[in-house]
């Protein structure tokens, strides 16, 4: 016979104001298997829970009904009051008769009769629970971060500085992202190089990192605490062990005009490079579709003149696997492909309309231009220069709904520098609105308009080419009237969408995107740096648009995330999870399709039958994936699937209790 | 109240089922009651960990129970807590309605809605409408077994 003891709070008034706390407790005693039950004034307290403690001792109670305020708040304190008592702590249900009942109702009658027949669904819910045990998962204590720019890196860094190993991914052949590519960064102004670089090379100098160039993860299998992972590391055609970094196979090459992505398209590279001096590592890699001994089995200079004999034609591929015990998302952004959507500003044919990382690289000393502002087209020095934002961002016709929430201040920024470095300069913004939330950045941003900076409110209509001049129309809409300047030189701020493959990789690792291909975070608010997936967090651009400061920030909030997750040599898992009756399950498999965890997997099992053994496919539950939430369990044909804590048969206790 | 004795006809009131998800509706229904917002006492609601969770069979059950009316209540699309649940809430809903009507049952009978932990005036306001919707389809007696 089962014992279940009924407890009815009164909350203080909160409860019994309205509900009849006492005829509740009366009513339950009657509910078949109720052997005890009392109401109490406050059962969340020490005497309230002692008094559970007491009861089970004095009347043999075996499950208990508590019904108080909501279990999204006190669940966790009666279960363990519970176990207290000596019972096990999953034999216990809990209903909510305050902010359910009593604060939403002030009919006595009909509240106390809501609160019976709430009781009554309780007690029938806990007559079939059964004992569970929280079962406990190994963790490997090693992070991957998937990603190398400074949300990468501060991640990599901060995880390293926590005592455990770090394997950081970076599918370019160096480390850093944008961050070097940019010239300086506000809100300060502090040269983005002079602080990025020794961020790279402590990375690559500590020594719990181990770093993964020009590779990519391809697979990853597993779950929280025990993730395995597969990198391809891609030909280098240079072995990194023993080249020295000298630099004489660059000087050498005699393909030398290969565009280089570091310098935004505006400067060139050899097939054999280092992206920058400063490259981590500070070793070249052969780009393979470029090098004519590799394409024509011509030329082999660079293994000529190398001093130490580290070029490798042969190189291959190489698959490396490791496991992890948790990750870090750190892909970062690309710029919105502007050409391909604005018509207006002439689909790219113009070449002295730029984007803002292309303007950064020409500011920048160590850029193709050595910092000069010269425009493309003809080398000159532009005079009138006009900025435009907004290019992709906030327009859901022909871009991005989002802000992009850096373009306001490195505008102000460019627009700054423009005036900074050029003489007798005309520098004209156009803007919908101008966002600085930030720290210093809203008096950055007033400076810049005290430099002389012109900034009109309002849409650029048209880009078109007289002569040497770009002709920019557009509207003042402050002042409502039509707008053209004669501009040398027009710089876009184009919008942040998530880098190239941010979508494959995320369902490599198992997690979502949001509508516009960011990386989803499990709550907007209270949980920015976690995924759904567990074990999985996030940090940087890939999130949504960021600067410097926000993702740092993030960085350092994963590593921290990653890191509790690391501090522990195993970890409890709720047992509040599905699970598979092998002799029912038809092995259909409906079920691992509809698991958002990837939590169920089919695997074949042998069983006798006719004298023979037979094998065949069920479904099976990864405890450690699973999250409890049922989806499978209703999705299931045969019903060999449930949920513990809330199975069919409970629910159906609980249906069949409401109407008797 | 006891929803099958037939004498009890005029005090008859609507006897509504809610399934809420733990994580936004039920969250939802805490809120209201939090902000004391008044609501009709019809409807009795089961927590379940999400929408998705919602077996037909439990609907069905309740129906045959006497229940006069049943509301699944979750996350809004794409706010699922579980990512997903949701949607496979919203399909088999929209099944069921399909098949009410095929046999004769008001598709009203049985109600979806999406109601987050933020919308705690929503989910009252849910609660009223719902009942409101049952109270004038009336009780439900196609679908209840008659077994007494
Ligand atoms: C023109 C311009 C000017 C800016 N100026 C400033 C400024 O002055 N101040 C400021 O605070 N912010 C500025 N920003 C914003 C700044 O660039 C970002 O905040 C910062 O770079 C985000 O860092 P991240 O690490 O998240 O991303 P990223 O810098 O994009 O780094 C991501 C890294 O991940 C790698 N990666 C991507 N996918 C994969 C994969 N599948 N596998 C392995 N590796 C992968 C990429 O190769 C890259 O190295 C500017 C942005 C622009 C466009």
């Amino acid at each position: 016979m089962k014992r279940v003891g009924v407890f009815v709070c009164h909350c203080g008034s909160n409860i019994a104001a309205v509900v009849d706390c006492e005829r509740v407790a009366k009513e339950a005693a009657k509910f078949p298997g109720v052997a005890f039950s009392i109401d109490n004034k406050y059962m969340c307290s020490d005497p309230g829970q002692d008094l559970i403690k007491k009861a089970v001792e004095e009347h043999h109670l075996d499950r208990i009904v508590v019904a108080s305020c909501t279990p999204r708040m006190h669940e966790p304190v009666f279960r363990r009051a519970t176990e207290n008592a000596g019972i096990n702590p999953y034999l216990f249900a809990m209903t909510n008769i305050r902010e359910h009942v009593s604060w939403i109702h002030t009919d006595r009658e009909k509240a106390t009769e809501k609160a019976i027949d709430l009781v009554r669904m309780a007690v029938a819910k806990v007559l079939h629970t059964v004992p569970l045990e929280k079962s406990s998962i190994p963790i490997t204590k090693r992070a991957l971060v998937i990603g190398g720019g400074i949300a990468g890196m501060q991640a990599a860094l901060d995880i390293a500085d926590n005592g455990n190993p770090v394997v950081l991914v970076e599918r370019e052949p160096t480390i850093g992202g944008k961050m070097p590519m940019l010239d300086k960064t506000f809100p300060s102004l502090d040269c983005s190089a002079c602080i990025c670089t020794p961020k790279m090379a402590s990375t690559d100098q500590h020594p719990n990192i181990t770093i993964y160039t020009h590779s990519e993860v391809e697979r990853v299998d597993g779950y929280i605490g025990n993730f395995q992972v597969t990198i391809r590391q891609k030909a280098k055609y240079v072995d990194h062990k023993i080249c020295t970094g000298c630099g004489l196979c660059e000087t050498k090459c005699p393909n030398k005009k290969i565009p280089n992505s570091f310098e935004a398209g505006m400067g060139n590279r050899t097939a054999i490079y280092k992206a920058f001096p400063q490259a981590v590592p500070n070793k070249p890699i052969i780009d393979a579709a470029n090098c004519r001994k590799l394409t024509k089995d011509k030329c082999g200079v660079c293994a000529k003149v190398c001093p130490t004999g580290a070029i490798k034609y042969d190189d291959q591929d190489e698959l490396i696997t490791i496991d992890v015990g948790a990750i870090v998302m750190a892909t970062g952004y690309d710029l919105f492909p502007w050409k391909e959507a604005y018509g207006e500003y002439g689909y790219g044919k113009y070449p002295d309309v730029i984007t803002g990382l292309q303007f950064e690289r020409l500011v920048n000393a160590s850029g193709p231009t050595s910092g000069h502002i010269l425009r493309p087209s003809d080398g000159k020095e532009p005079k009138t220069i006009v900025f435009i934002k907004c290019v992709g961002s906030r327009d859901d016709v022909k871009g991005k709904a989002y802000c992009s929430r850096t373009c306001c201040m490195y505008t102000a920024k460019h627009a700054h520098q423009a005036v900074d470095k050029i003489e007798d300069s005309h520098v004209i913004v156009f803007y919908m609105d101008v966002r600085t939330a930030g720290k210093g950045y809203e008096e950055f941003y007033q400076r810049t308009v005290e430099d002389g900076v012109h900034y009109v409110r309002g849409r650029v209509s048209k880009i078109y080419q007289l002569g040497d001049k770009l002709i920019v129309r557009g509207e003042d809409t402050l002042l409502g009237e039509a707008v053209q300047v004669n501009a040398d030189l027009v710089v876009l701020a184009t919008a942040m969408v998530p880098s190239a493959g941010s979508g494959e990789i995320a369902h490599i690792v198992g997690f979502s995107t949001d509508k516009d291909g960011f990386y989803q975070e499990a709550h907007p608010k209270l949980r920015p740096l976690e995924t759904f997936t567990a074990g999985v967090f996030l940090a940087g651009a890939c999130q949504g648009p960021k600067d410097i400061p926000d993702t740092a920030a993030q960085g350092s909030g994963a590593a921290a995330k990653a890191s509790a997750v690391l501090s522990n040599r195993s970890m409890e898992t709720d047992p509040l999870i599905s699970q598979v009756n092998d002799a029912v399950c038809a092995g259909c498999g409906v079920c691992v399709g509809i698991c958002p965890y990837r939590a169920i997997e089919l695997k074949e099992i042998t069983q006798r039958a006719g004298g023979k053994t037979i094998a065949r496919r069920v479904a099976s539950i990864n405890s450690g994936l699973c999250q409890g939430c049922g989806a499978c369990v209703a999705a299931c044909r045969s019903g060999a699937l449930d949920l513990k804590g809330f199975t069919n048969q409970q629910i159906m206790a609980e249906v069949d209790a409401l109407c008797l | 109240m006891s929803v099958k004795s037939s004498d009890a006809q005029e005090a008859w009131e609507p006897k509504i089922l809610a399934f809420c998800c733990n994580w936004c509706s039920y969250a939802g229904a805490d809120l209201a009651g939090l902000n004391r917002t008044q609501q009709p006492p019809n409807v009795r609601i089961i927590r379940v960990p999400c929408s998705g969770r919602v077996d037909p069979q439990f609907i069905m059950r309740a129906f045959q129970d006497g229940v006069d009316g049943v509301l699944v209540a979750g996350c809004h699309p794409g706010d699922c807590h579980y990512s997903t649940g949701n949607f496979f809430a919203r399909r088999r809903f929209l099944l069921f309605q399909r098949i009410f009507d095929y046999i004769g049952i008001d598709p009203g009978r049985l109600q979806n809605r999406w109601i987050s932990g933020a919308e705690g005036d929503k989910f009252a306001a849910t609660v009223s409408k719902v009942t409101e919707d049952i109270r004038a389809l009336g009780p439900n007696r196609k679908l209840r077994d008659e077994h007494e």
